[in-house]
């Protein structure tokens, strides 16, 4: 119970002393914040992107053009037949009319559309394929192709190819960002907590003089690690809710015109506790780091 | 309690600050160090609280053979010793109260127990009205008298004193001393590094006197 009590009192004395500073307390806050908050922010909106390109799932979507002469009747039991075949997840048939529709709808050239004496546009089955092997995915596309009823068969998998590449490639840079950041952020606590040392240098001599464990001597470092990296982490997490709050609209608005329903997801209550969490652990390490480097330097003389 | 078996410290360097040094100081005695400045005195009781490390010899304090203990028993030998500085070693952002528990508090005495053995030993010096105030606000005297109350807070059966006296008015350092009479009466062993030789003459004591890093007197 009194080791209890004893980490609570040193807890809050260190936090009290952190308080009485306060602008220099906020100062490494702030600093702190920044270094943690710039990896979340850049994760999140990472998370954003992968979700929305998730829904295509890295599914190749195929679409089937079919040759005028093609009756609806005939489109459809062939879409049915694609539907049976292995590797194909999902068919959707559109009719030339149904697409004419959309098209009118979608585009806004209706008016012009409609002086047209016959509809253009020719059927088409759109193919969700679960292949994704290429060499097994151009054979079911080339048998497609062969079939007499397709005039034209056109893969719409090299964008998203591009898109994935380049997700990967952000989420390696935004690892390389977090640990480098990571990193620079246990520096700056180490030299803080190295400050705090000399300034309590003195006190350190007195403790261990009088029979203090090195435990003992460390501890308030740590808990003062510990304090520096929570509240820098609050405001790491302030900083990415301004900014989510400043980058919906743009974002939103660029999403959207892929998908109607996008609406840009903040890091919820588990990212906000992870946060925290990664940054008081990183407070704690980054001071344990700098206090055994210093602790037997300072010996009573 | 102390034992000191021809023991020699030389700091690299220079020539030994000590050299060939026995002694005992038995449980429940009280003796004198003295001698000049340089003499040694203070490299022998940092050789007893383990802020040095003897060249050669052992030395034996409460049983424990310190050559043989490591960085990390230092703290636990150095809580059976009560220490009194000449410069008080006081912590001045923390008042009288928390400086006198700081050796109960590294022990993890319950917050209670902290309390009352405080309030105890600063009623022995003489301090109970001064708990809430900061080490500025005292005299020279009551700063050493709190740093004398930090030493013997923790009940050690062995305390050590580097010049108690060294900025106190004659008055002020009888007073002292008779603190130190006080503990050595109810037990505790007592070794007092001085020069103040009329006051060591007053109290008709043991006095071991080191000249030029031997000592030269006082041995049993």
């Amino acid at each position: 119970m009194a080791w209890i009590a004893h980490h609570q009192r040193i807890s809050l004395s260190t936090l009290v002393e952190l308080l009485k500073n306060p602008l220099g307390s906020l100062m490494t806050w702030l600093v702190i914040g920044i270094a943690l908050g710039l990896p979340a922010i850049l994760y999140v909106v990472l998370q954003n992107v992968s979700n929305v390109s998730g829904d295509w799932g890295g599914k190749p979507r195929v679409s089937l053009f079919l040759s005028e002469s093609v009756s609806v009747h005939d489109a459809q039991t062939l879409s049915q037949k694609i539907t049976l075949q292995a590797g194909v997840a999902q068919v959707r048939f559109i009719s030339a009319d149904d697409a004419l529709l959309e098209f009118q709808h979608r585009s806004g050239f209706g008016e012009v559309l409609r002086t047209l004496d016959k509809n253009p546009l020719p059927h088409v089955v759109e193919v969700m394929a679960t292949e994704k092997d290429p060499l097994n995915l151009s054979l079911l596309i080339s048998g497609w192709e062969s079939d007499p009823r397709v005039e034209r068969v056109s893969v719409d998998l090299q964008w998203l190819e591009r898109l994935f590449a380049i997700l990967l490639f952000a989420e390696r840079l935004v690892t390389a960002l977090t640990v480098v950041l990571c990193l620079g952020l246990m520096l700056i606590m180490g030299n803080t907590i190295s400050l705090a040392i000399e300034n309590r240098r003195q006190e350190i001599e007195v403790v261990k003089l009088v029979g203090g464990t090195d435990g003992f001597v460390r501890r308030p470092f740590l808990y003062l690690g510990f304090w520096y990296g929570l509240g820098g982490a609050v405001f790491a997490c302030l900083l990415l809710e301004i900014s989510l709050l400043f980058l919906s609209a743009p974002v939103e608005l660029l999403a959207q015109s892929y998908r109607d329903d996008f609406v840009l997801q903040g890091p919820g209550w588990a990212g906000i506790f992870a946060l925290i969490g990664l940054g008081s652990v990183l407070g704690v390490i980054g001071s344990a780091l700098a206090v055994s480097r210093h602790l037997a330097d300072i010996e009573p003389s | 309690m102390i034992r000191f078996d021809d023991v020699s410290k030389r700091y690299e360097g220079s020539s030994d600050a000590l050299s060939h040094v026995s002694f005992d100081l038995a449980d429940g005695e009280m003796a004198f160090l003295t001698g000049h400045s340089g003499a040694g005195k203070s490299t022998l009781m940092k050789l007893i609280i383990l802020m040095e490390r003897a060249s050669r010899g052992q030395v034996i304090v409460n049983g424990t053979n310190l050559n043989r203990v490591t960085r990390r028993q230092i703290p636990a030998v150095r809580r059976d010793i009560g220490v009194v500085f000449q410069n008080h070693q006081l912590l001045f952002d923390r008042n009288v109260f928390d400086n006198v528990a700081l050796p109960l508090t590294i022990a993890g005495f319950s917050p209670r127990e902290v309390g009352r053995r405080v309030r105890a030993a600063l009623s022995k010096v003489g301090l109970s009205d001064k708990e809430k105030k900061f080490p500025v606000a005292l005299s020279g005297g009551e700063q050493q008298r709190v740093g004398i109350a930090r030493a013997v807070v923790n009940k050690p059966p062995l305390l050590l004193a580097d010049e108690p006296t060294g900025n106190l008015d004659p008055e002020l350092s009888t007073e002292v001393m008779d603190l130190f009479l006080w503990f050595n009466q109810v037990g505790v062993s007592v070794l007092i590094a001085t020069h103040d030789l009329d006051l060591v003459k007053r109290m008709a004591r043991r006095e071991l006197v080191l000249r030029q890093g031997q000592l030269v007197g006082g041995e049993d």
